[in-house]
């Protein structure tokens, strides 16, 4: 049946197994993105420089000190979460009162200071790091490599265990209340402000670890974040920030359109995320899961 | 307190409503501004003035969306780069003469402010910010695929042709007077729009969106104005600085310059007639000087963005004016 239309099978499921692999970081992103933006009302556009952090702290941990990836998924996200914790407390909290505008252009200055310093630091060309899990299977249709097929279990692991603590448990509905009323939860006696910055401190995790994952898959590289961060952007905007599971689906999704778009009309893959925003711009302004406002 | 918030701009020095009687004192200053730009080709380089006032206009096009009606706008870059590509094309393979570039550049740009526009101002608030952002991403990519763009090249080599086929372009300072006016054109659109009935419903937008639309107002017909006037003028700039550095490329259009162009306006001041003017200056100015430091230019913005945010967010002019105890 593809051979009818000009494509052969391991192509087109090769391009879907990348997609996966990247919505899978524009899952964790989107996802890590709303979980900040629902409760500090900020648009952390340092999003995309502590993704590019995650990466190479991973890369410094194996280089520098030897700890083999599968520490750095667990080390690298505890770093760089504590260091956008010192972020949140020095400079984010200080912006709550005014609106949303100034939250994201100081992360926006703070991603810039973030990929100076990267850059200046270790240049602009991208630094290699091993596959951890090297070799595959073949599936018959296609050549299955290890470590993509980790990626994207894990990774939607993660973002189901995310969605299991926001939505089903004790911890999640104190975070789903101070969304709603920060001030009601406060007068119940929960410390809100350190909720807040735990809060960040997990979403900037949740960044680090997909730059850890994205490590072994592409190169460490400064300039990684700030072109993610704008297409991850544009999922959040299609997806809307209200749901949980709608930015997991939205993120698979987009990924998996990408793929497609790569196989049919390659010229396009670049752009197609943002023709696809602009038609639900048009279509539901509101984004697929998001609610008026 | 932690959701309670303040619209935007709510502690900017422009944010209530301005008496009459600034307009003659703005318009004088902005005379004085003129002669002091007359007079600064005898100390300073032409260019890096011609530089300064593309800049500044662009700065000043952008701030009629974020000062006057509190939109956000993370994609400035592709009007400004847009319409530089297509004046330097015009120019250089079409042999068209400089100011028909210009002109076919803003036009364009304001064809592209009209069609980005009625998709942004769909979202308010941060999405337009993202909205923008990624649109104008969406713009770069065509830039770099598009077979007359020049890819990584870019377009180079403009030719400077005489202007109206009268004034000789190849000597800086005449062109130099060529800005000025184009700059002094903008500034003055930008002025009366601002202080026109249609300014004042936008500022009426910016306070209390939902307030306008129950007097009568369809606010989105006037934010898409407000936008593609903002567009063209950024156009403008850009078309201008296109023949005046014989250069059009990717840096024009890159997610870099739109940010810079925030940058701008956030240090002079958001929502100020003059804080635009300002920021381009100092932050061309220190571009400048720090040609040398390679990477360290980002950090060093990105500081400046920090420290504004946290400390002056009125900005120079918005500071000047607070400490003066008047509005500027």
């Amino acid at each position: 049946m593809f051979e009818l239309i000009g494509i052969p099978p391991q192509a087109l499921f090769g391009q879907l197994m990348l997609g996966l692999i990247n919505g899978a970081f524009y899952a964790l992103l989107s996802l890590g993105l709303a979980v900040i933006f629902g409760l500090l009302n900020v648009i952390n556009f340092t999003h995309g420089a502590q993704y590019m952090m995650g990466a190479f702290v991973a890369w410094m941990l194996l280089n520098w000190v030897g700890v083999p990836y599968w520490g750095a998924l667990i080390i690298a996200p505890v770093l760089v979460g504590a260091f956008g914790i010192v972020l949140e407390r020095l400079f984010l909290s200080r912006l709550y009162h005014l609106d949303h505008l100034y939250g994201l252009l100081l992360t926006f200055g703070l991603a810039l200071i973030l990929e100076g310093l990267f850059r200046s630091q270790f240049g602009s060309s991208g630094l290699p790091y091993g596959n951890p899990l090297p070799g595959g299977t073949n599936l018959g249709f296609m050549f299955l490599p290890w470590y993509r097929a980790w990626v994207v279990g894990f990774s939607l692991f993660v973002c189901l265990a995310t969605w299991f603590v926001i939505e089903r448990t004790k911890l999640g509905s104190y975070l789903r209340a101070a969304t709603e009323r920060p001030d009601l939860v406060q007068a119940f006696g929960v410390n809100v402000p350190r909720m807040i910055t735990l809060t960040y401190g997990f979403g900037v995790g949740l960044a680090a670890l997909a730059g850890v994952l994205a490590a072994p898959a592409y190169q460490v590289s400064p300039t990684m974040g700030s072109n993610l961060i704008i297409i991850v952007f544009a999922v959040v905007v299609i997806g809307g920030m209200g749901s949980i599971l709608g930015s997991v689906i939205t993120g698979f999704g987009l990924g998996i359109v990408e793929g497609l778009t790569k196989v049919f009309y390659p010229e396009a893959s670049a752009t197609v995320i943002f023709v696809v925003m602009a038609i639900v711009l048009l279509v539901r302004p509101a984004g697929l899961f998001g609610t008026a406002k | 307190m932690l959701k309670t918030q303040t619209p935007i701009l709510a502690e900017s020095p422009a944010a209530p409503p301005k008496a009459a009687s600034t307009t003659g004192r703005d318009l004088m200053i902005f005379g004085g501004l003129l002669l002091l730009l007359a007079a600064a080709p005898l100390v300073l380089y032409p260019v890096f003035l011609m530089k300064v006032l593309c800049f500044a206009l662009f700065a000043l096009a952008f701030n009629l969306l974020i000062g006057y009606v509190g939109l956000l706008s993370f994609g400035h870059a592709m009007f400004f780069g847009g319409a530089a590509y297509v004046s330097a094309y015009t120019v250089k393979a079409w042999g068209w003469t400089p100011e028909l570039g210009i002109l076919a550049g803003t036009a364009c740009a304001g064809v592209l402010g009209a069609v980005v526009g009625s998709l942004a101002i769909r979202r308010q608030g941060i999405y337009f910010a993202m909205v923008t952002l990624a649109l104008a991403q969406m713009f770069f990519f065509f830039c770099l695929q598009a077979p007359f763009t020049g890819g990584e090249d870019g377009i180079q080599g403009v030719p400077r042709r005489p202007i109206l086929g009268l004034i000789d372009t190849t000597r800086d300072i005449n062109l130099y007077f060529v800005v000025l006016a184009i700059f002094a054109l903008g500034f003055l659109v930008i002025y009366r729009t601002i202080h026109s009935p249609f300014g004042q419903v936008l500022k009426a937008i910016r306070e209390n969106e939902p307030r306008a639309i129950s007097l009568g107002y369809r606010t989105d017909q006037y934010k898409l104005l407000a936008f593609v006037i903002s567009a063209t003028l950024a156009g403008l700039a850009g078309a201008t600085k296109a023949v005046v550095f014989q250069l059009a490329s990717l840096t024009d259009v890159a997610w870099q310059m739109s940010g810079e162009v925030v940058l701008m306006t956030l240090v002079g001041g958001l929502g100020t007639v003059f804080g635009p003017i300002v920021g381009a200056a100092v932050i061309i100015t220190m571009q400048n000087y720090l040609a040398g430091f390679g990477e360290w230019v980002l950090v060093i913005q990105g500081a400046i963005f920090v420290v504004v945010v946290l400390l002056f967010r009125r900005g120079i002019v918005g500071e000047l004016a607070a400490f003066l105890g008047r509005r500027t």
